[in-house]
């Protein structure tokens, strides 16, 4: 089994790496400027020009580019190629409004198809291993990137896409996966399918890694995960404005390698944009560094994250992002206090009587945010008292106060009564019109 | 001892329309007869004991479909039908330091009126109230009524 796709440029020194970023860098701010008229337009309002950027330091000189821009022109007007030179499009879901159109030319597809080969080689994916894609396959990027990345470093894909349960389970079985790609709420729905169906994926399949994604998830989401089905449960990170999924923890699970060489990232205050210092907590920007067909300069990706540029215990020197613990659009204001759906999953996985399937509904009632969190009864915190009931609620009510300091009201509903995904998991309904 | 001992079916059910109707269908369907039902309802949930004809087939019809249900160890009384009946029983059992959880009552076709009590001490509730000559009801007595 290799243990670096590309040792070379993985192992590469901080210092290279980042003169192969300034190069790059500076090539980028001239292709752009040339080749968009979004680009020069941006550049001249803010009174930039090409050749103001001479180092990294730079890079602050240059403006942000924000998920809404890439909708004002939508379908193509960010792209700095021709059509006739892109070999493929995705379009994003829309769900947080009108759909985004990405392109790739030949060589965006292979710089994507590459940094999903150097992450899948880093949790020990290759040849010999079945990689199951439940992601779904089509116009999001998350099927057809995990599927490319998988076939790179030599493993036999099994493209069965999301949804299909029983299938699922039944091919896993029968074939012999041995790596799962999809999101990790539809790994549990998988997981609690099989059950019901008397299927212990510990036992009774080949699973031993999952590559779970395309949502926000918790380290205490990863532990049970890992516990219930005794696979090794790896984050993966991107999404389609960059391309797709792209980057992923390595064996040690601790934090994202972002490839330098590709992508340029900082962390920044999301209000006044400055940016911080590597370990403080802010929103990630991301700059392409290798992007023909739709390369993004200082993009607002919206999550919310810490940079440690340490060297990892695996040998690379790539920069890492620690897990993701929200996006800055997820963030709900609760009378004034900010919660991540992040924060409530992290408190509820800490209490073994929770399930893993949990609500947040948000009502304003006479003027005041109302925040719920209904939970499901699992079998075995059942009680026929009611007493052991109200007292699991408010266990749970005040564990939640405590980390988020509001007043939050705990509902326990029956076991199977909340929404499963087979895709990104809804965990908010938010009834205020806000 | 263990004969005495009556399964009573437990279940979790958000208290919202047709919970009880679909409880009622998986029974019919499975031929299961409600002799003793009760909901101890707390806002927007509420637990519902029965004791049944047929108590592990009924924990498994419920369970299939989908429901949190468990079983859970109670007492069967069958109470005299005079002035001071349950208060020889509540003095019995306070006397011993024996904890009532809950009951619920219900008389049966042959005019009896029985109590179920779930207690925090199975056991010795058992050997107090048998040794103050009070009488109860096993499984079979259940399937009888």
């Amino acid at each position: 089994m290799k243990e670096y796709w590309n040792p070379w440029i993985e192992r590469m020194p901080v210092s290279e790496l980042e003169k192969i970023q300034e190069k790059k860098l500076i090539d980028l701010v001239n292709y752009v400027y040339r080749h968009s008229d979004f680009y020069k337009k941006r550049f001249d309002e803010a009174g930039v020009k090409p050749g103001d950027i001479k180092s990294l330091e730079d890079l602050q000189k240059l403006p942000f580019t924000y998920k809404r821009d890439l909708r004002d022109t939508y379908p193509t007007g960010m792209f700095c190629v021709p059509n006739e030179q892109l070999v493929r499009f995705h379009v994003s879901s829309g769900t947080t409004g009108k759909p985004t159109v990405v392109g790739y030319t030949q060589n965006d597809i292979d710089v994507w198809t590459t940094s999903l080969a150097r992450a899948m080689t880093s949790i020990g994916v290759g040849r010999g291993d079945i990689v199951q894609v439940g992601y779904g396959y089509g116009l999001f990027t998350g099927g057809l990137g995990a599927h490319y990345g998988a076939e790179e470093v030599g493993a036999t894909v099994l493209p069965v896409s999301s949804g299909n349960t029983e299938r699922q389970i039944e091919l896993m079985q029968d074939l012999g996966s041995t790596v799962i790609a999809c999101t990790p709420s539809y790994f549990l729905f998988m997981n609690e399918v099989a059950n019901t169906t008397g299927i212990s994926i510990k036992g009774e399949t080949q699973l031993r890694v999952g590559i779970f994604g395309a949502e926000p998830w918790t380290e205490e989401m990863r532990r049970r995960i890992e516990e219930f089905t005794g696979i090794k449960a790896y984050d993966i990170y991107g999404t389609s404005e960059l391309s797709g999924p792209l980057f992923t923890e390595c064996m040690y699970q601790d934090g994202i390698h972002i490839w330098a060489d590709q992508f340029l990232i900082e962390v920044i205050d999301p209000v006044t944009g400055e940016q911080l210092s590597d370990g403080e907590r802010g929103e990630l920007v991301i700059t392409t560094l290798a992007k023909e067909a739709l390369p993004l300069i200082r993009y607002r990706i919206g999550d919310i994250t810490v940079i440690n540029r340490g060297e990892c215990k695996c040998g690379r020197t790539h920069p890492r992002i620690m897990r993701v613990l929200g996006r800055v659009d997820d963030m709900l204001i609760i009378r004034g206090i900010n919660v991540f759906p992040g924060q409530i999953e992290s408190v509820l996985m800490k209490i073994p009587q929770v399930g893993e399937h949990f609500m947040i509904v948000v009502d304003r009632i006479n003027e005041l945010d109302v925040m719920k969190v209904q939970i499901e009864m699992t079998d075995e915190a059942f009680s026929d008292k009611v007493n052991d009931i109200m007292a699991l609620e408010s266990k749970v009510s005040s564990s939640l106060k405590h980390v988020l300091n509001i007043a939050v009201k705990v509902e326990l509903v029956e076991k199977g009564s909340l929404p499963r995904s087979m895709g990104k998991a809804k965990r908010v309904i938010d009834n205020r019109n806000l | 001892m263990e004969d005495k001992i009556i399964k009573q079916i437990s279940m979790f059910a958000e208290n919202k329309p047709g919970r009880l109707a679909n409880i009622a269908s998986n029974f019919r369907k499975s031929g299961i007869n409600i002799r003793a039902f009760t909901i101890a309802e707390a806002g927007d949930f509420g637990i519902i004991r029965m004791v049944v004809d047929r108590p592990d087939d009924a924990h498994e019809v419920l369970h299939n479909a989908g429901f949190t249900v468990s079983e859970t160890n109670v007492l069967g009384i069958e109470m005299e039908d005079v002035p001071g009946g349950l208060g020889k029983i509540a003095d019995v059992l306070g006397e011993r330091n024996i904890n009532i959880d809950y009951a619920y009552a219900f008389v049966t076709k042959t005019e009896k009126a029985l109590l179920i009590l779930r207690v925090n001490d199975i056991e010795g509730a058992i050997l107090v109230l048998q040794g103050a000559g009070i009488k109860l009801i096993d499984m079979a007595d259940i399937q009888q009524i």
